[in-house]
């Protein structure tokens, strides 16, 4: 693991927590019910808690004067490199529920990896925090995915609708690229082929409570670690990055 | 009225003025009722379209730091909208029902938030202006005459009071900041200070429910009491930043002690309560979509409740059965 395959993946952390808490966080204020409003923004205050965690370490390692502002503002979306699952638009609920539902149970195994390593005792410390914060988001989901399956009709069809349609984003998460596999064999990160073992469990049980069908395996979206994103990156980027880029000299 | 319902009115009576609770079980006159109904209701959709001006830089704001924070702020809003339908429910009139006047326009909201937040000093403003003034309302409702209404508000307003400070600490960093974002500043404070001071109602003589929820003890202090003490507070706030407030009329009066303010324009006002503000479509537009959106959504979590119910008594059947 060269220096700057760790630096890559503490901020590959950061980034997957930053773009799908700022994805969360648009549901403050329009949620289906009040109690969604706030258990979102919930859960996207402890992802964007965790960027900032992460990007500050990643700062660090970079050593070269990047703080997490810097990392969350000053990069284009060719620089960042969050899995594609994470900046897939909101859609409706369903939507929603269903992405957090397929990278909690994926994230949540991560974390709890990470927590355990001694490689890096500053992502340990972070991931420790994090791992109870992701339970209750994989919870969450879950429940959610369970009710909108298990629900009225239209429930069923639409959140099976978003299962298929999300599912080609998932192979990404279990496909290494030199990072991972450089990270995996330092003891950092997990081997992703163990943890797609895990998740595939969680998952199916998960959508079979919900009386959905799983999808066949098919052609998987990847890209996103490369910084090759969909198209949805850049806009979302667009509007996080305006102020700082419209006025690099000030502070907030 | 009936001999006994006078009676009761008057233990009634005589029981807010020994500064008692009134709890949901206890009788109490219908008038009363409707005016908290009325009043909680208002205040519970006030903090539920106030999230909308503020979530409008949730995805903008400039820094991680910010983000949180403002997240954090507006999700507070929604908890306050949540202990309020609460304590409107104990005087029996469900949520749904309170959303649907909202919708329906037939309920009111705080009229303050039908107006843009246009830049991210408006984050500041709102947040030291706006939750300022409703602190200074609110604080006295800490010992409203209603329980669950005085014990919701208790805090509220400790939560509101984190809000007021956060957003004094944004305005202070513009102010401090370049000559763009103290220029910034400024400007969020010449627009949002006149709706603030408005924010407290017509004048006393003006304000048609203010006598008889004095003599209820819901309301402490006259709108004009409030006002100017918001604005003996705000004045030397603002000079702590540096900033201008937008009234060629205000300066202290050493005779009365207060400082002296221009005349308020209470024909916007009146004009913004009645619909013609700059953000009353979309505010309103806004909430009937989350609403109508998330139908099919709420549907789905009574059926999956309904089903586990019967699959719970199912179960519970069998067990018995063998």
């Amino acid at each position: 693991m060269t220096e700057s395959q760790h630096f890559a993946a503490v901020l590959r952390l950061g980034d997957d927590a930053l773009v799908l808490g700022q994805r969360l966080s648009a549901w403050c204020g329009h949620g289906p019910i009040l109690e969604e409003d706030i258990a979102l923004s919930n859960i996207a205050l402890d992802l964007i808690g965790q960027a900032r965690n992460f990007f500050t370490l990643a700062g660090q390692l970079e050593n070269q004067g990047r703080d997490e502002d810097a990392l969350a503002y000053f990069r284009s979306d060719r620089e960042f490199q969050n899995h594609l699952l994470v900046e897939q638009p909101n859609g409706h609920f369903g939507d929603t529920v269903v992405r957090q539902m397929f990278f909690s149970a994926f994230a949540l195994d991560r974390c709890a990896f990470l927590a355990r390593q001694t490689v890096n005792a500053d992502v340990a410390g972070i991931a420790a925090k994090a791992v109870k914060e992701l339970h209750y988001h994989w919870e969450h989901a879950a429940q959610w995915v369970i009710r909108l399956g298990d629900g009225t009709p239209e429930s069923h069809q639409k959140v099976q609708d978003s299962v298929d349609q999300l599912w080609a984003y998932t192979g990404e998460l279990f496909t290494p690229d030199d990072v991972d596999t450089a990270c995996a064999e330092a003891g950092l990160m997990p081997d992703l082929h163990k943890l797609q073992s895990t998740w595939r469990d969680k998952v199916v049980a998960c959508l079979e409570r919900a009386t959905l069908r799983v999808p066949e395996d098919g052609w998987a979206h990847r890209g996103g670690k490369q910084g090759v994103h969909s198209e949805h990156l850049s806009y979302m980027l667009a509007e996080m990055q305006v102020l700082p880029r419209t006025y690099p000299d000030a502070t907030w | 009225m009936s001999p006994v319902e006078m009676n009761l009115e008057a233990r009634f009576d005589a029981y807010v003025a020994e500064e008692k609770k009134i709890e949901p079980k206890d009788w109490m006159p219908d008038a009363y009722r409707k005016t908290l109904i009325r009043q909680i209701s208002q205040h519970a959709h006030s903090e539920i379209v106030g999230m909308l001006p503020e979530g409008n830089w949730i995805s903008r704001a400039p820094s991680l730091k910010r983000k949180a924070i403002l997240l954090a702020k507006v999700q507070d809003e929604a908890g306050h909208g949540l202990y309020l339908y609460s304590a409107a429910e104990t005087l029996g009139v469900t949520r749904d029902q309170m959303l649907q006047d909202l919708h329906a326009g037939k309920a009111k909201y705080s009229s303050i938030f039908n107006y843009p937040t246009l830049t991210w000093a408006d984050m500041g403003a709102v947040g030291w202006l706006v939750d300022g003034a409703a602190i200074m309302n609110q604080v006295p409702l800490c010992k409203c005459s209603y329980g669950p209404y005085a014990r919701a508000m208790v805090r509220v307003c400790k939560e509101e009071s984190f809000h007021q400070r956060q957003g004094f600490q944004v305005m202070l960093n513009l102010a401090q900041g370049t000559p763009e974002q103290k220029a910034m500043a400024q400007d969020a404070l010449n627009r949002w200070w006149w709706p603030s001071l408005m924010m407290f109602g017509p004048s006393d003589a003006d304000s048609p429910h203010s006598a008889q929820s004095m003599k209820w003890n819901i309301k402490r202090f006259s709108n004009d009491e409030l006002r100017q003490r918001f604005v003996d507070m705000t004045v030397p706030q603002s000079e702590l930043l540096g900033l201008t407030l937008p009234d060629p009329d205000l300066k202290w009066n050493e005779e009365r002690g207060h400082y002296d303010f221009g005349a308020i324009n209470w024909d916007e006002f009146y004009n913004v309560i009645k619909g013609n503000g700059p953000c009353n479509k979309e505010r309103l537009g806004a909430r009937v979509k989350a609403y109508e959106d998330g139908a099919w959504v709420r549907d789905a979590a009574n059926a999956y409740a309904t089903k586990e119910a019967a699959r719970q008594k199912n179960a519970n059947a069998s067990t018995h059965a063998a």
